[in-house]
């Protein structure tokens, strides 16, 4: 049922071949929706085939907006949800459905820290349980783990954090605590699943900047889901652009966000806000994400691409090499070799997007 | 906490709870008369000095009779509260979290406990009952608190649906928790205002029982002595037809006072957990000055509303 040339792309940073710490294969959820009686064959397509892997020492970004899957993808990949279909491979090796063992290896910060932390239990409490459940720190030594955990997301003086409750902290400290009981039990992976979109812009930084830190000085692998494609420019080093539980678009972040290719890529570029833009945004796109239960047919952006061809609606598109380790799922990039450099792609897309707009003008 | 009890009616429903406990403790030992059977002077006396609430059609004591006969109403009232509160929680919260099959079975059973007359139900089982059993208190609140589990249990299931899905949950099993420490270490503790407050309903619930089951005589009414037994006694000697008012008039007060006792700690219950209706600690000059307009009717817990800000300050602010 997978495209052989899709499948064999692995989203994600590869460098230098090594085994990435946590890899999905062909990951698909689909969500039984409960209608009347005898009504329970729909589904919604929540997350289809995708191929994802997190190299140590890097941050791969999924990027999306509302209802594109990424939230159901962390959660897969932290075994919170079993996917339908496809396999979640952990040091190159099928990974337990969740249990005592996963836990200790990944782990997953939520989106919301008003949520994520429960209001009757105290710091002492919420960051101790993972050391005592993974067996870090015994007895009295636990008090010290907490303080040490506690300053590593900067939450200092340590003695008075470990105190606290949840409605004692505003939600920048919230979120510090729930990224500390993550690495509570010393993973090898963090999945964040949008760690700043509940938080203070002001404080966002300083969230992304620990991450950042993360990476560099424990070489963790990283995934970070957010909306914001100019976050995760700034923090990722790859990004995966998904849209309606497909990814469209993939490679190195930087490249990626200068020369986006996918029209989908496009469309949440000018939708970014831009200070050093003088104009005003003018969207390369219109209408919003459609029904996962009936996805449309053959590619999901179809009815919303202002360059969708009648191949469009009939075929879902394979993932096209459009650059150094950049690909796009686009019937635009189709006959694309994978050796052209992405500035001859890119050209390329431009010719194709003109001729595009002249037959639909003409037509 | 005290701040609470700066609500009127908390403070009356606590005072009276406490009351009631206290007389349940000593009333035995108050009591005029140590047997509420024993004759003591003539019948149909009305409340005087010598009988503070006068005597039976047979000259027994009610005074005597009513201290005596608070601590079995109560105590099974308590028991069968505590019982019908386990039930409950470990039926309503395991079949909330679990979900599936076994959800649905214990909601079934649920519902058709809901839907069953209580009363016929209960008089049915304590027919059954051999002998020494229509007289022992912890069987009767067993079987009273049979009928009274099913109602929180709904509500501790529909609260516990809520509950599994929130993140604090997901992050206590992403953290590796088993699923038994995270019913009883993290859900549960965010549904003790709930429960309280499912408690204190079946208290009273399992007294309105308790008292009925002994007033149409389906338990033993003598053993163990108390207010439905007055109830009964009072009602098979024609105390109304006779004027003996005092005989069922008692106990009456006293089963209403109880409740509505009950009913208001309820209602404090409800203030604590819920910050809107906070107002109900204030007096309503506290309020008029605090400048919190209150909508009150009926005695219902006024629910607090921002004033609106009038016009002209705002258009003060903004010049």
């Amino acid at each position: 049922m997978t495209d052989p040339t899709n499948s064999a792309r692995r989203h994600g940073a590869a460098p230098g071949g090594r085994v990435p710490a946590l890899e999905a294969r062909s990951l698909t959820k689909h969500f039984p929706v409960r209608g009347g009686w005898g009504m329970r064959k729909a589904v919604v397509h929540a997350v289809e085939d995708v191929n994802l892997v997190l190299h140590r020492g890097t941050v791969t970004s999924v990027v999306g907006e509302s209802g594109s899957g990424k939230s159901t993808l962390a959660r897969m990949l932290a075994r919170l949800i079993e996917p339908t279909a496809g396999q979640v491979l952990l040091d190159g090796k099928p990974a337990p459905a969740g249990g005592r063992e996963y836990s200790r290896l990944v782990q997953l910060v939520l989106q919301d820290p008003f949520a994520s932390l429960n209001p009757v239990h105290g710091m002492r409490y919420i960051l101790g349980r993972p050391l005592k459940i993974h067996g870090m720190a015994e007895g009295v030594a636990t008090d010290d783990a907490i303080k040490d955990l506690l300053r590593r997301v900067a939450l200092t003086p340590a003695e008075q954090f470990i105190e606290k409750m949840p409605h004692e902290l505003s939600g920048g400290q919230r979120q510090r605590v729930a990224i500390a009981r993550a690495l509570a039990v010393q993973p090898e992976v963090l999945l964040a699943d949008e760690p700043v979109s509940m938080l203070d812009v002001s404080i966002r930084l300083g969230v992304l900047n620990l991450l950042a830190d993360l990476r560099d000085r424990e070489q963790l692998a990283i995934l970070y889901v957010t909306h914001d494609i100019a976050s995760a420019r700034y923090l990722a080093d790859t990004i995966a652009v998904m849209y309606a539980g497909r990814v469209v678009e993939a490679g190195p972040a930087v490249q990626l966000t200068d020369r986006p290719q996918h029209p989908y890529t496009q469309l949440l570029l000018s939708a970014a806000p831009d200070p050093d833009r003088a104009e005003s945004p003018s969207l390369a796109g219109a209408g919003s994400p459609p029904s996962l239960v009936n996805p449309p047919s053959g590619c999901r952006f179809h009815p919303r691409c202002p360059f969708a061809m009648p191949k469009c609606a009939e075929q879902n598109p394979p993932a096209f090499q459009v650059g150094p380790g950049q690909t796009s799922a686009c019937w635009l990039h189709e006959g694309h070799t994978p050796k052209t450099s992405s500035t001859v792609s890119a050209t390329a897309v431009e010719e194709r997007t003109t001729r595009s707009i002249r037959d639909t003008s003409e037509g | 906490m005290l701040r609470v009890l700066k609500s009127p009616k908390i403070a009356l429903g606590l005072g009276l709870f406490l009351f009631f406990t206290l007389i349940a403790i000593i009333g035995p030992s108050i009591a005029p008369y140590s047997d509420p059977l024993k004759l003591v002077g003539t019948p149909w006396q009305h409340p005087s000095g010598k009988f503070l609430l006068g005597t039976t059609q047979q000259g027994q004591d009610v005074y005597s009779q009513l201290l005596i006969g608070t601590r079995p109403t109560l105590v099974i009232s308590l028991i069968s509260g505590v019982i019908a509160t386990v039930l409950s929680v470990v039926i309503g919260v395991s079949a909330g979290f679990f979900g599936g099959i076994g959800d649905n079975l214990l909601s079934m059973l649920a519902n058709v406990f809901l839907v069953l007359p209580a009363l016929p139900f209960l008089i049915v089982i304590n027919s059954y009952l051999p002998a020494g059993g229509k007289s022992n208190s912890t069987l009767l609140a067993v079987i009273i608190s049979l009928t009274g589990w099913a109602w929180g249990a709904r509500v501790l299931r529909a609260q516990t649906l809520s509950m599994r899905k929130r993140d604090f949950v997901d992050a206590a099993r992403i953290s590796g928790e088993r699923s038994w420490r995270i019913i009883i270490f993290e859900v549960v503790p965010n549904l003790v205002p709930v429960i309280a407050s499912s408690f204190v309903f079946t208290v009273l619930y399992a007294m309105g029982t308790y008292v009925a089951l002994a007033f149409i005589g389906a338990i033993d009414p003598n053993a163990p002595w108390s207010w439905g037994s007055m109830l009964f006694w009072a009602q098979s000697n024609t105390a109304a037809q006779v004027g003996g008012w005092y005989w069922f008039a008692a106990p009456g007060i006293c089963v209403a006072l109880l409740g509505t006792s009950l009913v208001l700690l309820n209602f404090g219950i409800d203030e604590f957990i819920n910050p809107r209706l906070r107002a109900a600690g204030l007096s309503r000059k506290g309020l008029k000055a605090a400048g919190v307009r209150s909508s009150n009717t009926l005695g219902l817990t006024p629910v607090v509303r921002k004033t609106p800000v009038p016009a002209a300050t705002i258009l003060e602010e903004t010049v």
